[in-house]
């Protein structure tokens, strides 16, 4: 009976590729509507508990003072503190890509050692010595003002190579910067840190772009006992409660999460958007199987009066509306998974789309079948053969 | 008991507020073998009488046993399985699927028995070949004439080798030489292969084919 059905499905072939375009279009918007709630998830899972992050209690765009640094240090329990400031900045030459690019300060490197492994790094011209724990290859970053550590995959993207001046505009803080390459990272199995970052000196940031005002994006502080981090946190924010650059102090995790609320509603808006989707091709599924049903009336009376049950009926039809459904969101799945990494669009090159959105929309469109299916189905297989008969469409 | 039995049997629609009395207290016997021309005006109950014998209505009233089974109060899958072993129905217009093949239209009724697909294909293929269409397995029924869509449909109807053939105006939309095959198909099928045979048909030429004619007149039977 399958054959039964594929030939029915086939039997309108425009229509049949229509519908299953919609479903396709409709379920790969899903799957990237989830592949970026998916990647606002990721950024907010990542970070560990046993870090804090200190950032300005008004919003994260004020800067605090770089003083604090020392006062958190001296905090029992703080084993180091390190600095951290996003610069933005464009890419004259991938004026779209959306890269993210930190200024930090020495102690950034000892603290995330077990997220970064180094690959690749230019030899020092001179012999230099290095705080404790701090990885040995990155001598020559330490001697140079404007040295810059780029991640692997950007690194590999763009063609760069060691040594290399490269040219950034600035954004938040004009001027066009420079930067030579000293470092090529790649990120641990465990590492919270992406493959594609720019990260360089905190006093080069100073010097150029704070006017050599002293002023930090975020503190990251290390605490080697974790079940101190929210008693330390809630000490952070007393110390500082009373100036004028109060402090809002949340696990590393917590403040990625606080990250994604920026985009206050877009999440739900964004799975709002994803129902109205499903919603609208459920319409578009039902309306064609109604259709295609109702152009069948009398077959169906004739497959009756051959013996084909009301069940045998009604699971055909659901398995024609099932398989068109199933094909178009197998198909948007494939490609939403294996597509995006190579869209010619930078955006969707940044998306992370997890198994777990995939099933959802493999099962969504199963699901949308049987629900499309159930109502035609159901009318067909109640038909009275007499009545099915007598129509003439 | 005779084959086919109805035993006062009233057939009642309503349509919107009114009652129609299509078959009012009718009552019929068929032996096996025998081969009936159902005849009679428009509206005379002949096609409805037709769908009670096969299953594929229920009477308000009365009761029909085909085979030795009551069937009045059959309903639902046993019913569909009963038809499938015991009834081949050929319509007047065919009604061949248009998306098959000759071949694929005699296959459907044996989708229904448990049987290998190359086992449904050889007896399509003979049944196909007994109605005299064994070079056009592959024609759609768009490619086929009257007259050979009717054989197809014939070859549908006796492909499962029901006991029971059941044929509403089979020769009505035929030419008449198509009609004449037809017909002699039909009679072949009940002479040499035992089918008792039920056909309705305005036609007194078609009817003089078969061995006893009745007449239905206002649901009831006039001579």
């Amino acid at each position: 009976m399958l054959s039964l059905v594929f030939v029915n499905l086939f039997r309108n072939k425009l229509r049949t590729f229509l519908t299953l375009a919609s479903v396709f279009v409709a379920l790969f918007l899903f799957s990237s509507l989830g592949a970026i709630l998916d990647t606002f998830q990721a950024a907010a899972d990542s970070g560990s508990r046993e870090r804090l992050a200190v950032r300005h209690a008004i919003s994260l765009t004020n800067f605090l003072p770089g003083f604090y640094k020392s006062q958190i240090v001296a905090i029992p329990g703080v084993k180091r503190v390190c600095t951290q400031t996003w610069f933005g900045g464009i890419d004259p030459q991938d004026r779209k890509a959306m890269k993210q690019r930190f200024a930090v300060d020495d102690d950034f490197w000892p603290m995330y050692r077990r997220d970064f492994t180094l690959v690749q790094w230019s030899e020092p011209q001179a012999a230099v010595s290095l705080p404790p724990e701090t990885e040995p290859h990155l001598a020559a970053y330490w001697m140079e003002r404007n040295a810059c550590v780029v991640g692997a995959d950007l690194f590999r993207e763009r063609g760069w190579k060691l040594g290399q001046t490269i040219h950034l505009e600035g954004t938040l803080f004009r001027g066009t910067w420079d930067f030579v390459i000293r470092g090529v990272y790649h990120k641990t199995e465990d590492g919270t840190w992406s493959d594609d970052l720019i990260l360089f000196h905190n006093e080069y940031l100073q010097e150029r772009g704070l006017g050599g005002r002293d002023l930090v994006g975020v503190f990251k502080v290390e605490i080697p006992d974790k079940s101190q981090s929210a008693a330390i946190a809630k000490q952070i924010d007393v110390l500082f409660e009373n100036s004028d650059n109060a402090t809002l102090t949340q696990s590393e995790q917590a403040f990625g999460a606080g990250f994604i609320s920026m985009f206050g509603n877009v999440p739900f808006a964004l799975r709002m958007i994803g129902f109205a989707v499903v919603f609208t091709i459920l319409v578009i599924s039902a309306n064609t199987m109604v259709m295609a049903v109702r152009e069948r009336t009398s077959e169906i009376g004739v497959l009756k009066t051959l013996g084909f049950t009301d069940g045998a009926i009604f699971g055909m039809v659901v398995a024609e509306a099932a398989i068109l459904t199933t094909g178009g969101g197998l198909l948007a799945a494939a490609v939403a998974k294996f597509g995006l990494d190579h869209a010619p669009f930078p955006i969707f090159n940044t998306l992370t789309i997890t198994w777990a959105t995939v099933l959802t929309a493999v099962g969504i469109a199963i699901g949308l079948g049987v629900v499309s299916g159930f109502i035609p189905a159901w009318q067909a297989s109640r038909l009275r053969i007499v009545d099915a008969l007598r129509r003439v469409d | 008991m005779a084959f086919v039995e109805v035993i006062d049997v009233r057939k009642v629609y309503a349509r919107d507020t009114q009652q129609i009395t299509v078959l009012d207290g009718l009552s019929l016997s068929i032996p096996e073998g025998d081969f009936v021309a159902l005849m009679g005006p428009s509206g005379s109950g002949k096609t409805t009488l037709l769908n009670l014998i096969a299953g594929i209505d229920q009477p308000t009233s009365g009761s029909i046993s085909v085979a030795n089974t009551n069937i009045s109060r059959m309903t639902g899958a046993p019913l569909a399985k009963w038809r499938s072993e015991n009834i081949g129905y050929i319509f007047q217009l065919y009604n061949l699927m248009p998306v098959l093949t000759a071949l694929q239209n005699v296959e459907l009724p044996l989708m229904l028995h448990r049987m290998s697909g190359a086992e449904r294909r050889n007896r399509a293929k003979l049944a196909l070949e007994l109605v005299g269409l064994g070079d056009r397995f592959d024609h759609y029924p768009r490619q086929l004439s009257g007259g050979q869509q009717q054989r197809v449909a014939i070859a549908r109807a006796i492909v499962s080798d029901p006991r029971v053939l059941l044929a509403d105006e089979p020769t009505g939309d035929l030419d008449r030489k198509a009609g004449e095959e037809i017909l002699e198909l039909l009679e072949r099928l009940n002479t040499e292969f035992k089918k008792t045979i039920v056909m309705v048909t305005h036609d007194p030429h078609a009817a003089e084919r078969a061995h006893r004619m009745v007449h239905l007149d206002k649901g009831v039977l006039s001579a």
